[in-house]
């Protein structure tokens, strides 16, 4: 109960606009974010039991766009990304993710989204959420990323290049995150895309016990050192693509220390 | 300044006649609807604006400035008239601008321009194209005439034109396309989605549209008060009951059993949000609010009675 009561102050504390009834402009919700981060709390805590590393890279105040690697069927990472930065910053903060345009054609998943503060993943949304100085986590694999095998989860796909270029025109610090477990939560042997088009979704991933459900595998998460690069966002392709290569790079070698850092504590 | 108000027996448009009168400007207006209690000093012509009669206005009384309000939407008439009255009323309005030495033009619009789409923003700008049309055929005319209102940008440069997307009001008495839908003590929602509404006070609406006379911007402006609202909030904070029932069930009982009758397009807009970024209005004109989202609400909620509320 005093867990409950403990994310309720949380909420409370987010440094949001919001009116007397608890909503933002955006049409964020205090009391259904509440109920959706004890939720997720209590994933965070018991069953996925989390390890938080280097949250003191995220900023307090002002636009930041956490990046991150996805794995595992479907965005358990992002959900513990938010759930983190809830519960482990001081003030908490509101993660905003970029989220997959099928999601907000479903009812309840629609709802949940919009008053979450989860939006579809667009440009404008992007940006206006940047330049109202609100915390943006995207993970510039996309849907490809989700959709990682078993076997590939601590590998890292092609990074969509559209961040970087909003990065730049809003200069927004860029905060790498390393996610691990997420592969292993979800441990995908394989994805059906035709099914999944039939349902309206991207893919339907299978687990060796075929419902996609989450196992209690530990999630890691490791935020990085900020990176600020300087330009105006109109830089040909190949400065750009240096620029995302640089993040890529930094992420993989997060996730590689992360891994080291942990067989070697399993081996010790 | 002259005003010719054409709509002028509209709920807001006369708010806005007397508003304008007392600020000290010559107020005339025409609608093919009666408005009996016209006060003194406003001079009211019972006319269709596509008629003759409208153009001799136009002509004998030289208006510096026209507000053209008198657009209709699906609540009020069926298809084959609305599409007439908003397309070939906006183009006689244009021309009798351009042909009678109008200095201002006005066109007042609607945010449902935009449309209601899953994978829009949820914050629209003026730059926008409409989207979603074919969910909701019945808005199609109003989103041509206000396309069409805005051609006068270009081809009459010498008129100052403003086309104007205005979002949904209430008032105290409520009229317009949310009042109605808030009529019954139970309003329909659509399970699973609970789209913001971007809600404006009719008294707000009237000082934008005064603001954009007399600071004569030029352009589109989308037009907004308090920042919007999920429309279970507005339901409840208004005294009703919301009641979330299926798409296709909810779809087959409108217009039944006390739910409002509502075209089953309207249904896409109880799904998903029409918001709109007002930013360019506020730096053209310095408009800020005077209702926020509670007093809207609030007011809305003792004015408009209940039907059965004493039971």
């Amino acid at each position: 109960m005093a867990r409950e009561d403990s994310i309720a102050e949380r909420v409370d504390r987010l440094e949001l606009p919001f009116n007397e009834f608890g909503v933002d402009p955006y049409g964020i919700s205090k009391k259904h974010l509440t109920l959706a981060a004890s939720v997720l709390a209590a994933f965070y805590r018991h069953y996925f039991r989390v390890k938080c590393f280097g949250i003191e890279h995220v900023p307090p105040r002002g636009r930041a766009m956490i990046v991150g690697n996805h794995s595992g069927g479907y965005a358990v990472d992002g959900a513990m990304l938010v759930t983190s930065l809830l519960l482990e910053m001081e003030p908490p903060r509101l993660g905003q993710g970029m989220a997959e345009k099928f999601i907000n054609r479903f009812p309840v998943a629609s709802l949940w989204t919009s008053r979450t503060g989860q939006f579809t993943g667009l440009p404008e949304h992007a940006r206006r959420l940047l330049e109202d100085d609100r915390l943006l986590m995207v993970f510039p694999e996309g849907a490809r990323g989700t959709a990682k095998l078993y076997r590939e989860r601590y590998s890292l796909v092609d990074f969509g290049t559209g961040f970087i270029r909003l990065a730049l025109q809003t200069r927004t610090p860029i905060v790498p995150v390393g996610i691990l477990g997420g592969g292993t939560a979800v441990p995908t042997i394989a994805n059906l895309y035709r099914l999944g088009r039939l349902l309206g979704v991207p893919y339907i991933p299978i687990t060796p016990y075929l419902l996609p459900l989450p196992l209690p595998a530990p999630v890691e998460l490791h935020y990085g050192e900020p990176l600020t690069f300087s330009g105006t966002g109109d830089e040909d392709d190949e400065v750009i693509s240096g620029y995302v290569e640089q993040v890529k790079a930094r992420i993989a070698g997060i996730i590689e220390q992360g891994r080291a850092r942990r067989s070697g504590r399993q081996g010790s | 300044m002259k005003v010719l108000i054409l709509g002028i027996a509209g709920g807001i448009a006369r708010k806005l006649a007397t508003r304008l009168l007392d600020a000290g400007h010559e107020v005339l207006g025409l609608d093919v609807r009666p408005w009996s209690s016209a006060p003194q000093g406003i001079e009211f012509h019972r006319v269709d604006v596509r008629k003759r009669a409208a153009e001799d206005v136009f002509r004998r009384r030289r208006p510096d400035a026209v507000v053209h309000m008198a657009t209709v939407t699906a609540l009020s008439m069926r298809s084959g008239e609305r599409g007439r009255i908003n397309l070939d009323g906006t183009k006689a309005v244009v021309d009798h601008c351009r042909d009678y030495g109008v200095k201002q033009l006005l066109f007042v619009g609607r945010h449902t321009f935009y449309g209601a789409a899953p994978d829009s923003p949820l914050y629209h700008t003026e730059d926008e194209p409409p989207r979603a049309l074919e969910k909701v055929p019945e808005l199609a005319d109003l989103v041509a005439a206000d396309l069409y209102a805005a051609t006068a940008l270009w081809r009459l440069p010498k008129l100052t034109t403003a086309v104007l997307r205005v979002v949904y009001t209430l008032g105290a008495p409520g009229t317009g396309t949310l009042a109605s839908f808030l009529r019954g003590r139970r309003v329909p929602m659509v399970l699973g989605y609970d789209p913001l509404f971007h809600v404006m006070q009719e008294e707000d609406v009237v000082t934008a549209l005064q603001l954009a006379l007399e600071k004569r911007p030029r352009g589109i402006f989308n037009v907004a008060g308090p920042p919007p609202m999920p429309f279970s909030v507005i339901i409840r904070e208004t005294g009703r009951t919301p009641v979330p029932l299926p798409g296709p069930l909810l779809a087959r009982l409108l217009g039944r059993f006390g739910f409002p009758r509502l075209s089953e397009g309207a249904l896409a807009h109880i799904k998903y949000p029409i918001v709109v970024d007002n930013r360019p209005f506020r730096e053209a004109t310095g408009f800020q609010y005077a209702f926020d989202e509670g007093r809207i609400l609030r007011t809305f909620r003792e004015s408009a009675s209940l039907p059965g509320a004493e039971l």
